[in-house]
């Protein structure tokens, strides 16, 4: 066996800070067997993890958890990462940003807030994430955010039960003053896997927000910058993989275990290091879980001859894991793909809106 | 002003918002743009025209400087800056406001 060539530098590195959170969406894309406090790093590992990830190339860091607002040295991190030379987002509920934290987290040189939407207003928003007055406490972070001149993106995660109010939630994100706003559709990995039936949107759903997000993208010519990710089961072909496995990010969780995606965790016979054992570069370069789908020589057929196969990388690697059982199968959302069927055989089976199950919120 | 894409309802003064900022990748030893979810690989031109911005600037000022610094004529480059604002406008990742 050849060696492959050095992959590209990273450019985006996700610390996820802690699991700790008062949220327990029932999307979380944290993993079902969540790290407890006494098993995070601690403030010095993760400035020199930052560090490491700056002389790696990566460009962009994203503080997220979990809630990394419950971690307390929250003020210190931020300042390493700026000092390692980052570009630093914070992506937070909200829940826990009083305006003394704010007002540190500024002085540290924070330089952008992602807050999470669970919902547009106070009823779904508290059901969604199952934190009672969550919503007008977000609010009030939101308003602040911008009234500080941060800039600020909204993340509304959409699904079948907030799907219908995306027109509200886009001019929502204009009046609070945000400059963008990523219209994520649940992916269903982890906890939004268990809780698919009642979180997969159905086709007309998926229409009207494919038209709703085509004229707010008109309408909002230079106010608001929109980024929609459709649900992918409903497409012809699957979404790539960030540019291909292993070539532009890494994630590392709050034990400090370096994965190549957040959800490659639910690979199972993958093999990952952590920042204590090895260097980052090493692990980015070397290391197995990275180097596992990198290239082509994993790939099966239909996508080792097929044409696109430089352009979506035979799809999500996890997605393939979750519905076919096998990582290193075709994604199954692709039209060229012998499980297509099956896919095609869970949108077939989407319940009535009365017949929705209850959700199993995170714990 | 020979311009015709410019006029003075369209002379927008030209800055960079907060949290958008110009860095100098060492690694890959290029400059960049970095901003909310985004790094913009810079060319020479790019980075000519994002650092003459500074502290903001009328896009006439910011054409007329190009201009001179290029010793190109105004209306052959006017079309590019506009254009390569426009985008990063429409990106949020330079504002259009009142000086
Ligand atoms: S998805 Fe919800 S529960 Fe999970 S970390 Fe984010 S806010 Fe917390
Ligand atoms: S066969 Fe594989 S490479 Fe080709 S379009 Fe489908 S997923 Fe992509």
């Amino acid at each position: 066996m050849r060696d492959l060539p050095l992959p590209p530098a990273p450019i985006a590195l996700l610390a996820e800070l802690t699991h700790r959170c008062p949220l327990s969406c029932p999307y979380c894309s944290n993993p079902l067997e969540m790290v407890a406090r006494e098993g995070e790093l601690d403030t010095a590992t993760w400035a020199r993890v930052f560090a490491e990830a700056a002389d790696l190339g990566v460009l962009q860091l994203h503080l997220s958890g979990g809630e990394p607002v419950a971690r307390r040295d929250l003020p210190e991190l931020v300042e390493a990462a700026r000092q390692a030379g980052l570009y630093v987002n914070l992506i937070t509920s909200g829940i826990g940003l009083t305006e003394a934290r704010l007002d540190a987290l500024e002085a540290a040189g924070l330089d952008h807030v992602q807050l999470s939407l669970q919902g547009v207003r106070s009823g779904i928003a508290d059901r969604i994430g199952g934190y009672k007055s969550g919503f007008d406490r977000k609010l009030e972070v939101a308003k602040s955010i911008t009234a500080r001149g941060l800039p600020l993106t909204l993340n509304a995660v959409m699904h079948r039960q907030n799907l219908d109010d995306l027109a509200e939630t886009i001019s929502f994100a204009v009046e609070l003053g945000a400059r963008r706003i990523e219209i994520a559709c649940v992916q269903f990995y982890g906890w939004a896997l268990t809780n698919r039936a009642a979180l997969l949107p159905t086709r007309e759903q998926v229409e009207m927000a494919k038209r709703t997000v085509a004229q707010a993208v008109q309408t909002y010519r230079g106010r608001l910058a929109i980024d929609f990710v459709p649900p992918d089961y409903y497409a012809d072909f699957p979404k790539a993989c960030m540019g291909g496995w292993g070539s532009t990010g890494l994630n590392v969780t709050p034990d400090g275990t370096v994965l190549p995606c957040h959800a490659a965790a639910t690979i199972p016979h993958l093999e990952f290091q952590r920042v204590t054992e090895a260097p980052l570069a090493e692990i980015w370069q070397h290391g197995p879980a990275f180097q596992a789908f990198r290239g082509h020589d994993w790939m099966q057929e239909p996508c080792r001859s097929c044409a696109r196969r430089d352009i979506d990388h035979g799809g999500c690697r996890c997605q393939a894991m979750a519905l076919t059982g096998d990582a290193s199968a075709t994604d199954p959302v692709c039209r060229y793909s012998p499980q297509r069927p099956a896919v095609d055989a869970l949108l077939a089976e989407i319940p009535e809106a009365e017949a929705l199950p209850e959700f199993t919120y995170r714990r | 002003m020979t311009d015709t894409l410019l006029t003075a309802k369209s002379d927008p003064f030209v800055r960079l918002p907060r949290g958008v900022r110009l860095h100098h990748d060492r690694v890959r030893d290029m400059p960049v743009l970095l901003g909310p979810e985004r790094a913009l690989m810079l060319d020479e031109i790019g980075l000519a025209i994002l650092t003459e911005i500074g502290q903001g600037l009328k896009m006439s000022v910011l054409i007329e400087r190009l201009a001179e610094r290029y010793d190109a004529p105004r209306a052959e480059i006017s079309g590019d800056v506009i254009g390569f604002i426009e985008d990063l406008q429409v990106q949020r990742l330079v504002d259009y406001a009142d000086a």
